[in-house]
């Protein structure tokens, strides 16, 4: 597995070089080692390269974004010594993971309306609210919960990954997914920015799913629900059985 | 060994899972309790999505009490009878206990109330226990043996609807053990419980049946409430991971088989001392848990 992948990459790099070399001055090219990540049995997170050029110097920026998905968030207060969920609020469309990875630190490569039009960086990670009438730094405060919440689940980087350069205008950046990486299909931006305004960007798509063995148990639980109901017991009582008869025996 | 797992949707080390299944499993035979009240916690803490933890910690039971009550039944220690009137109200019971699941879910406050049913639960049986236990061991050690009634008669006795039960040499309301096995059920489903931790000392001190075939009985009702709840879990709102099950039973039946061995050697105070200790100890950590000031006041509930 390891030198196949190897030898893609090195052919990956010496494609992206030759056409590198007919680029415009703003040009920028961008791919990844693997647009799949597969989850299966043995999954405990993966690592997908991603490989590029460009023709004149700048800094590159990588934003990954997960499928957006409805999140139900809950404050707690204290009530008669114990602390009890209060207070909810839906977010209805939030990214299921976001990381960023730069050449730079952020603030050095382009100042923070072109972040925040871009939304590059967690700072600048627009979220809606979905009722207008919370005031604004309410508002906030969820936003900022909802940020922790998916950092202590490693699915929001607050970290600044690394993309470094080979040379004057191949780069490459490694990008991490965690074990509870949700599936869908993910964005991977690539922005080429210079003298601060974003001169150049390039969008590729990754699939995040759950492949064999994984993927027939997850499909047979939710279409056929009944009947995995009846082997999960079946299984159970086999299992439990055996465990009989092996230990009267010995 | 890391391990991908299909429904939590999270990677766990298979080996922590057949520890932790054979762990809780030694326990189960040794006492008759599931050992739920243990593993759903645990598998919580362990990033197991709550409703994912009770919904296949239910379907471990079942391997586990199947394991169980051959053993004690091998031994003559199951009364069918009673066994059966049990069940009739845990079906009920864990029918009825899974709709209000997906109610309390729906309102936000699952979490809430299976923390506190934990608490109310596990504080009031643990101490029960642990005073009773503690009570028959000084009148062992006393040099004159205060004697007990063998029949105390209450308003328990003048319900309806007797029948006798032979092997745990009772006569009376059906009512009574209908009674015990609806709660239950209620519990095992809301609580990813088998309820052995509820039923044992209800049947000792609520029903007064002898010792010896407590265990044996509560196995095997367990088995059929939590069959039913697997079923309904898996059905209606997909939250049992048999890889998750697998692991846990693999370890679970063996640990079971060698706990039943092991409790058959214990006397009956230790026993339940012991058992009363434990009880304690999972309700005063979860205690601990809804009265200290939580690291962010904010949480993340159901995603979709």
């Amino acid at each position: 597995m390891r030198p196949a992948r190897v030898t893609g990459v090195v052919l990956l790099v010496v494609l992206v070089a030759g056409a590198a070399s007919q680029l415009r001055p703003n040009g920028l090219v961008a791919d990844l080692s693997d647009h799949l990540v597969a989850i299966t049995t043995g999954f405990a997170g993966a690592e997908v390269l991603l490989f590029g050029a460009i023709e004149e110097p700048g800094d590159v920026v990588i934003v990954v974004r997960g499928p957006e998905e409805q999140v139900l968030m809950h404050r707690k207060s204290r009530l008669a010594g114990i602390w009890v969920n209060t207070a909810s609020i839906t977010f209805e469309s939030v990214p299921s993971f976001y990381a960023v990875a730069a050449t730079r630190p952020l603030d050095e490569i382009a100042a923070s309306s072109v972040l925040l039009r871009n939304q590059i960086g967690l700072d600048h990670l627009q979220i809606d609210l979905p009722r207008a009438k919370a005031s604004e730094n309410v508002a906030e405060e969820w936003r900022a919960a909802l940020k922790r919440a998916k950092q202590r689940e490693n699915l929001y980087s607050a970290e600044l990954g690394r993309v470094v350069f080979l040379g004057a205008r191949l780069f490459r950046s490694d990008v991490f997914f965690p074990a509870n990486v949700p599936t869908g299909t993910y964005q991977v931006q690539v922005y080429l920015i210079r003298d601060g305004a974003v001169v150049n960007a390039q969008t590729t798509p990754l699939i995040v799913s759950k492949i064999g063995l994984e993927a027939e148990i997850f499909d047979f639980a939710h279409n056929n629900s009944a009947l995995y109901g009846v082997v999960a017991i079946l299984v159970a009582l086999v299992a439990g059985w055996l465990a009989h008869i092996a230990f009267r025996k010995a | 060994m890391q391990i991908y797992l299909p429904i939590a949707e999270i990677s766990v080390d298979a080996f922590l899972l057949l520890g932790l299944g054979g762990a809780v499993g030694l326990l189960s035979g040794i006492f008759g309790v599931g050992g739920g009240f243990l593993m759903t916690p645990i598998l919580i803490f362990i990033g197991v999505p709550a409703p994912v933890a009770v919904g296949t910690e239910a379907n471990q039971i079942v391997a586990s009490s199947v394991s169980g009550v051959l053993a004690h039944w091998t031994r003559g220690n199951v009364d069918f009878k009673m066994g059966a009137v049990l069940l009739l109200g845990g079906l009920a019971g864990s029918s009825f206990g899974v709709w209000l699941f997906a109610v309390l879910r729906e309102i936000g406050q699952i979490d809430l109330v299976i923390k506190v049913s934990y608490v109310t639960f596990l504080g009031i049986i643990g101490t029960l226990m642990l005073v009773e236990g503690l009570r028959a061991l000084q009148r062992r050690r006393s040099a004159s043996p205060v004697r007990r009634k063998l029949h105390r008669h209450t308003w328990i006795h003048g319900l309806p609807l007797k029948m006798r039960f032979r092997k745990s040499k009772l006569y009376i309301s059906a009512l009574l053990p209908f009674g015990v096995g609806f709660v239950v059920g209620v519990l095992s489903a809301i609580m990813g419980v088998g309820g052995g931790f509820i039923m044992v000392p209800a049947m000792i001190y609520l029903l007064g049946m002898p010792t010896v075939v407590v265990v044996g009985t509560s196995l095997f009702q367990i088995i059929f409430v939590t069959a039913n709840v697997t079923f309904l879990q898996a059905y209606a709102n997909q939250t049992v991971d048999v890889v998750l099950a697998l692991l846990l039973l693999v370890g679970g039946v063996i640990g079971a088989q060698i706990g039943a061995k092991v409790g058959a050697k214990l006397r009956g105070e230790q026993l339940r001392i012991l058992l009363a200790l434990m009880v304690l100890g999972v309700c005063g950590k979860l205690l601990l848990d809804l009265s200290v000031t939580p690291e962010d006041i904010y949480s993340m509930g159901e995603v979709h």
